[in-house]
């Protein structure tokens, strides 16, 4: 081990980092409005690397490009998905029951891709995907620096909706308390709508970031899922700040401790620090109070 | 009530014998490895059911128990040279107590810990497991342990781990049942309703968790270890399967969460369909669709689950004209009287 490799660990954790925390932030949008566990997260991410896929195979279209297409159809989807079965949970007992909505879901998801695409593995393909710079003595992947940009970019956007604007207040407000949020006059229903639409439309990105950085097939959400909740958990749920901070915290230790000790302990020791920190912080790094605070 | 015990009682004891005979009729060794997979489930669920169902916390990493028995019996057997038959079952229950010994600590870190925070505590306990088992020696790795192989002729194998597996099965139903039958179950279903409450009327609420938590451990380690012999080959990624967690719980909550007879049916049902779909193998994809499709309007239409669903429906066919059972329908307020009395009776 040498300074070097442990320096670009750290780069590489921080800029794997971003993307992990694009790919969580609608779980934790619909976590923390919704009080629903999402497990068909990872299904989403799957479905949107497969979209960006048949776009840019199929019709030639370039794959950040294709988000103006995907980031609508999944908005749509979102709305969906809510109306259709999140809306039906009722409130007692709905964190559970969501587990295995959202799992329901989720397998529907994989069964229709799988029939459409097989079990086969699929990359996606552009000409940054497989190159590099140089950058002060680092070789930087195009595609990693891409989708880190892009992680800030929606991420910032998804903030100034929930800090900044009207309807974020709305969001925070029924996120806090639904009945005292109903009773000044938000229409909690529609903002729990817009809401998952816009945590699923963050996901079409977050999707084809992930389809660009792993090959994938099918089946592939399940492996994501754990990891996303364990950020969103330790970030402080409905904290798309607190998600940014424990996904870029986690991904470093993973590749530092891969440097310093070895590749095959890396992601236990992932998931061994996430039990240290709740055990300590039952809310997470960010939780409610923070949430309020702000 | 009167009427309904000794129909009850008549239902038990039909299935008891259709578990017995099952093996002798539908004798094709096909058949009857679904069985045994479908009992090992049915085991699963009902224990899940015992911590979760009763006490209202989702646990999604009782892999981790069935994995731990699985390692246990094959390591075991494997160690002390003990002859490929019969002799491997002794190790069943001792797979399921060093299950429950893993269960302790396991339980206490995330007890600490409540709602979201605690699933996602116990599908971490999950990983964890699973990674140690892919990258330790003793385990043999990601290429797994084999237990040994019993010479027993290919006709009759099955049956052998059918009837071990059938004797947990009714063990486990017959534990659940005192559990909830008990002031022990009381307090759960008391921690399930309002644990603030809970511990204000007097429920020790950390020891009564994790004595469930860990009771329900016990079961699932021995079906992990039955599991192992009956495939024969242990890998870390099937003895610590988070799609484990995730079924077991769909089976509970389909057939009725927090109920004694639900989960059983519901992992009657689930898993039978889906060894009968994994066995006609091309039709698997679409068996997703459907499985998800079917899983979802359960879940959307009977969102108390099949068993307690079709009770309602019973009892309201019985009282037809009548309003007298609307009260004690939802049971809060007696539960409620119920604690009391529990807490008041130390």
């Amino acid at each position: 081990m040498n300074a070097s490799s442990l320096a670009k660990a750290v780069i590489d954790g921080i800029l794997t980092g971003g993307v992990y925390a694009l790919m969580a932030a609608g779980l934790t949008l619909i976590f923390g409005v919704m009080d629903i566990i999402n497990i068909a997260q990872g299904a989403l991410i799957v479905l949107g690397a497969y979209m960006s896929y048949v776009l840019s195979v199929h019709l030639g279209i370039d794959l950040f490009l294709g988000l103006i297409i995907t980031i609508p159809a999944f908005f749509v989807l979102g709305v969906f998905i809510e109306w259709a079965f999140m809306r039906r949970l009722r409130d007692q007992e709905r964190t559970a029951m969501s587990i295995l909505v959202t799992y329901a879901v989720a397998i529907i998801i994989e069964g229709i891709l799988s029939v459409i695409f097989g079990a086969d593995f699929v990359q996606l393909q552009a000409s940054y995907i497989n190159s590099s710079f140089h950058l002060l003595g680092f070789y930087l992947p195009y595609i990693y620096v891409f989708g880190f940009l892009l992680a800030l970019v929606l991420l910032g956007v998804l903030y100034y909706i929930l800090y900044r604007t009207h309807f974020g207040r709305g969001v925070r407000g029924s996120l806090q308390n639904r009945s005292a949020a109903e009773l000044i006059g938000v229409n909690v229903n529609r903002v729990r709508a817009l809401s998952v639409g816009i945590g699923v439309s963050v996901t079409a990105a977050g999707g084809m970031v992930f389809g660009a950085t792993n090959s994938f097939n099918p089946s592939s959400g399940y492996d994501l899922i754990s990891r996303l909740l364990s950020i969103v958990i330790l970030g402080g749920l409905g904290s798309i700040g607190g998600a940014l901070v424990a996904a870029v915290f986690m991904v470093t230790l993973e590749d530092v401790v891969a440097v310093v000790w070895s590749p095959v302990w890396a992601t236990l020791v992932y998931y061994a620090s996430l039990i240290v920190v709740l055990s300590f912080m039952p809310n997470g790094l960010f939780g409610r109070a923070a949430v309020r605070a702000q | 009530m009167t009427a309904r015990l000794p129909f009850r009682a008549l239902l038990v004891g039909v299935a008891i014998v259709i578990l017995g005979v099952f093996p002798l009729v539908f004798s094709n060794p096909t058949t009857t490895s679904i069985a045994v997979f479908t009992l090992i489930f049915m085991v699963a669920a009902s224990s899940w059911n015992m911590f979760s169902g009763y006490s209202g916390y989702i646990a999604l990493g009782h892999a981790v128990y069935f994995g731990v028995g699985a390692y246990a019996l094959t390591l075991l057997a494997n160690h002390l040279g003990f002859a490929a038959g019969w002799g491997v079952f002794a190790l069943v229950p001792v797979a399921g107590i060093i299950a429950g010994l893993v269960a302790i600590p396991t339980g206490v870190i995330a007890l600490r810990a409540r709602r979201h925070t605690f699933v996602v505590i116990t599908i971490a306990f999950m990983f964890i497991f699973q990674l140690a088992a892919s990258n330790f020696a003793f385990t043999g790795g990601s290429s797994g342990l084999q237990p040994p192989t019993p010479l027993w002729s290919a006709a009759s194998y099955n049956d052998h781990f059918y009837y071990v597996a059938a004797v947990i099965l009714v063990a486990t139903v017959l534990l659940s049942w005192l559990v909830r039958r008990s002031r022990f179950g009381l307090q759960l279903f008391a921690i399930r309703d309002d644990e603030e409450r809970a511990r204000g009327l007097g429920v020790r609420v950390g020891r009564v968790k994790l004595s469930a938590f860990v009771l329900s451990a016990i079961p699932i380690g021995m079906v992990g270890g039955v599991y192992a012999y009956f495939l024969g080959q242990i890998f870390p990624q099937f003895a610590f399967d988070p799609l484990f967690d995730l079924s077991i719980a769909l089976m509970a909550f389909i057939g009725g969460l927090g109920t004694v007879w639900g989960p059983l049916l519901g992992a009657l049902v689930l898993e039978s369909l889906q060894q009968y779909f994994t066995v006609q193998s091309g039709a698997s994809q679409v068996y997703l669709i459907i499985y998800g499709g079917l899983f979802l309007a359960v879940i959307l239409l009977l969102p108390r689950g099949l068993i307690p669903s079709v009770e309602d429906l019973i009892r309201r066919w019985r009282t037809r004209g009548g309003a007298q059972d609307r009260a004690t329908e939802e049971g809060g307020g007696d539960r409620t009287a119920d604690v009391v009395k529990a807490a008041g009776a130390r």
